[in-house]
C-alpha cells in the first residue's frame, strides 16, 4: 500500500507539474521575448533563455516608448491603469458597503424596490448599455478624463448583493448588543460592520482591481489621447502597426509590466484573507 | 437600582399577532424576577420590551419613576446578557467591555478601573487581551456578564443566558449569576424555558404562556399552589401526574373507583363537576393495601436516577410516574398502593384549568 501511494504521488506530481509548465511557458517566454532584440525575435530563432537586453528594453518601454503608433512611455500608461482600478475598486466598495448597509438594516419605504432595481443593474454590463453611457460621459465633457475611465464602471450591482449577503450572516444580537451600547446606526457600521466585513472587502477589492485593470472595450472608446491610454490599449496599439516592424521586445516588456500590479494586489491582498479568516468569526 | 413597573404591556405584530396581550406586575428595587414558559409564550419579546429592542404596541414600561416606552435602549440605564452572548468578535475581552463605556464618553481611568473590578469579580482577567473565539463558552459566558457589570446599570436583564452551556457549566453559572446579583443589589429581570433555573434563580416568578401571565408568585407557592393546569405541569419535575376525576361530595374526589380526598376546595363546587386532580411525583407515599383514601398503581418499569427512582405505570387507566428514594420502595412492576397527603392534591377545572382551591 505505502508503494502505491508513492505512485499516486508521483502520478500528481506529474499531472501537477505538466499542468504548471503549461500555465507558465507562455509567461517564461513573454518574459525571455522582453530580454533580446527585435532582430532575434524576427527571425523567429528565439532562444528559451533571457539574452542581454533586459535593462535597454525595460529602461525604454518605462520612460521613452516605442517608434510605432504609440509613442508614450509605459510609465504614464501604467499610472493611468493603476488610477483606474484603484479608483473603480475603492468607488464601488465604497458605494456598495453603504448601498449594503442601508439594504439590511434600514427600514424604509420602498426597500425591496431599491434593492430590486440594484439587482436589475446585474443585467446590464457595460457592454449593453454602452452607447448611453458614452453619450452621457461626453456630453459630461468627461472623454479622456480619469473619471470618464472610472466612474461608469462603479456602478454595479455585484458588490451590493455581496455584502448584502455577508451582512445577513451578522447575527441580529450584534446590533442589538450595539444598541444597549449607546452605539447609533453610524458607530454600528464602523466599530462592527466594517471590522467584520474586512475580508469580504478585501476578497472585492481584488476581484474589482483586476477587472478595472484589464479594461479594454471602455478605455478604447472614452480615451482619444496619447497620454491618457491605459496600458492595455498600449499593449495592442505596439503590437498592431501599420507602417512599421513591431518592436515585440518592447510590447512583451509591456505585457511583463501589465502583470505586475494585478499580482502584487493579489499577493497582498490574500494575506489579508488568511489574517481575516484566522482572526474573525462571525 | 430601581423597581421595574409593567403596566398592561401588549406587543402587536404588524399581522395582527398579538404576542403579548397586556400583562401587568412590578418587580421591586433589587428583585430577581424570572419570567418563565414555553417557547413562543412571549416571554422574550416581553423582556426587549424593557430593553427597547421591542416597540411596546400598548401599556407602559417603567425603571424607577420615569417611563421608558421612549427611550432608546442605550438611555434606559439597562444591560443585557443574550443567549449567544453577542460578544463582538474582532474585539478584545476588554474591549468588549469598555466599548459601552468609550461610547457613553466614561473617561478613560474609571473604564479601566471597571472593566478590572469587573474581570476580577468574574475571574477573568488572564484573558482580558484575548477575543471571544479563543475562550470557552463559559468564559464568554463571563464576559458577556462583565459587558452587563461594568455598566452598573439600573437593571440587568437575561435572555436564556445559560442555554448555551453543557449541563454541569450551567448549574455552576446559575449559582454565580444569582450570588452575583445578590452581592451587586440590582434589580434583574431573567427569561428562561427551564423550570429548574426559573425556581432556583428567582424571588418573583412570572409563569407565561400564550402571551399571558398564568401565575406570579415566589417560586415555593407557585411550586405548592399551581394556579392553573398548565403552572402545574410546567413548574416540577418530573411533571405534575394529571387524572380526570370527578367531585363526590365536599373534598371528595372519585378517580376511577377509588375515592380520593383534598384540602382546601373551594365550597360552591357542585357534586359530580368534571375536575382534573394533579399528583406530584415526588408526593406519593405507600399505602397499605386497600386502606382509605389509597390507589392502587401498576408500576410498568421503573427508572433509575441515582437518589431516586422513577415508577412509571398506570393509575385508574392513565399514564402515571411516582418518584420515590432509591431503596424505599422493591423496585420491581408489579401492583403498588399509595396514597397522598390531602394538601398535596390540586384539584383544577376539567375545562379551563382553573385551579379550583380556596384563593
Amino acid at each position: 500500500m505505502v508503494e502505491d501511494r508513492r505512485l499516486g504521488d508521483a502520478i500528481a506530481y506529474i499531472i501537477l507539474t505538466i499542468g504548471v509548465l503549461i500555465c507558465a511557458f507562455p509567461v517564461w517566454l513573454t518574459f525571455v521575448a522582453s530580454t533580446w532584440d527585435n532582430a532575434t525575435i524576427i527571425n523567429g530563432q528565439l532562444p528559451l533563455y533571457p539574452g542581454p537586453h533586459f535593462l535597454d528594453n525595460y529602461y525604454r518601454i518605462l520612460f521613452v516608448g516605442t517608434s510605432g503608433s504609440t509613442r508614450e512611455p509605459v510609465a504614464s500608461m501604467m499610472l493611468n491603469s493603476f488610477v483606474m482600478a484603484m479608483t473603480i475598486a475603492i468607488g464601488k466598495i465604497f458605494i456598495s458597503v453603504l448601498s449594503a448597509y442601508a439594504i439590511v438594516y434600514y427600514r424604509f419605504p420602498f426597500r425591496m424596490a431599491a434593492f430590486w432595481i440594484i439587482f436589475v443593474t446585474l443585467m446590464l454590463p457595460v457592454e449593453v448599455r454602452i452607447f448611453p453611457t458614452f453619450k452621457i460621459v461626453s456630453d459630461l465633457g468627461m472623454l479622456d478624463s480619469y473619471q470618464g475611465l472610472a466612474v461608469p464602471l462603479i456602478a454595479s450591482a455585484t458588490g451590493t448583493l455581496l455584502f448584502r449577503q455577508f451582512f445577513m450572516t451578522i447575527p441580529d444580537e450584534l446590533l442589538e448588543a450595539s444598541k444597549i451600547d449607546g452605539a447609533g446606526p453610524f458607530k454600528f457600521f464602523k466599530d462592527t460592520v466594517l471590522p467584520l466585513s474586512l475580508t469580504t472587502i478585501a476578497a472585492l477589492f481584488v476581484i474589482q482591481f483586476i477587472y478595472g485593470w484589464n479594461q479594454y472595450l471602455w478605455p478604447l472608446l472614452i480615451t482619444t489621447k496619447d497620454s491618457m491610454q491605459t496600458i492595455v490599449i498600449g499593449i495592442r496599439k505596439m503590437i498592431t502597426t501599420s507602417d512599421a516592424l513591431t518592436e515585440w521586445q518592447l510590447a512583451m516588456a509591456t505585457a511583463m509590466l501589465a502583470m505586475l500590479p494585478p499580482v502584487f494586489v493579489v499577493i497582498a491582498m490574500q494575506r489579508l484573507f488568511v489574517k481575516g479568516l484566522v482572526e474573525t468569526e462571525k | 437600582m430601581a423597581q421595574v413597573t409593567l403596566n398592561n404591556v401588549k406587543k402587536i405584530y404588524a399581522g395582527g399577532v398579538e404576542a403579548v396581550k397586556g400583562v401587568s406586575f412590578d418587580i421591586p428595587d433589587g428583585g430577581f424576577c424570572v419570567l418563565v414558559g414555553p417557547s413562543g409564550c412571549g416571554k422574550s419579546t416581553l423582556l426587549r420590551m424593557v430593553a427597547g429592542l421591542e416597540t411596546i404596541s400598548a401599556g407602559e414600561v417603567a425603571i424607577g419613576s420615569r417611563v421608558v416606552n421612549q427611550v432608546e435602549p442605550a438611555d434606559r440605564d439597562i444591560a443585557m446578557v443574550f443567549q449567544n452572548y453577542a460578544l463582538y468578535p474582532h474585539m478584545s475581552v476588554y474591549d468588549n467591555m469598555a466599548y459601552g463605556l468609550r461610547n457613553r464618553g466614561t473617561p478613560k481611568d474609571e473604564i479601566e478601573k471597571r472593566v478590572a473590578e469587573a474581570a476580577r469579580i468574574l475571574a477573568i482577567e488572564p484573558f482580558l487581551q484575548r477575543r471571544p473565539r479563543q475562550l470557552s463558552g463559559g468564559q464568554r459566558q463571563r464576559v458577556a456578564m462583565g459587558r452587563a457589570i461594568v455598566r452598573k446599570p439600573q437593571v440587568f436583564l437575561f435572555d436564556e443566558p445559560l442555554s448555551n452551556l453543557d449541563a454541569k457549566l450551567r448549574v455552576q453559572m446559575r449559582v454565580e449569576i444569582k450570588k452575583l446579583q445578590r452581592a451587586l443589589g440590582v434589580t434583574a429581570i431573567y427569561v428562561t424555558h427551564d423550570q429548574v433555573e426559573a425556581m432556583t434563580l428567582s424571588d418573583k416568578l412570572v409563569v407565561m404562556n400564550g402571551g399571558q401571565v398564568e401565575q406570579i408568585g415566589v417560586p415555593a407557592e407557585v411550586y405548592r399552589k399551581p394556579a392553573s393546569r398548565f403552572v402545574a405541569t410546567f413548574i416540577g419535575s418530573p411533571p405534575m401526574n394529571l387524572l380526570p376525576a370527578k367531585l363526590d361530595g365536599h373534598g371528595i374526589i372519585a378517580l376511577g373507583d377509588a375515592l380520593l380526598q383534598a384540602r382546601d376546595l373551594r365550597e360552591d363546587l357542585a357534586t359530580g363537576t368534571a375536575v382534573e386532580v394533579g399528583l406530584r411525583p415526588e408526593d406519593i407515599e405507600i399505602a397499605s393495601e386497600g386502606a382509605v383514601g389509597s390507589l392502587p398503581f401498576d408500576v410498568e418499569f421503573i427508572e433509575e436516577l441515582g437518589a431516586t427512582q422513577l415508577f412509571h405505570g398506570q393509575l385508574a387507566g392513565k399514564p402515571f410516574v411516582m418518584q420515590a428514594a432509591t431503596g424505599e420502595v422493591t423496585a420491581q412492576p408489579g401492583r403498588l398502593w399509595i396514597s397522598v397527603d390531602p394538601d398535596k392534591v390540586h384539584v383544577f377545572d376539567a375545562e379551563s384549568g382553573v385551579r379550583l382551591g380556596k384563593v
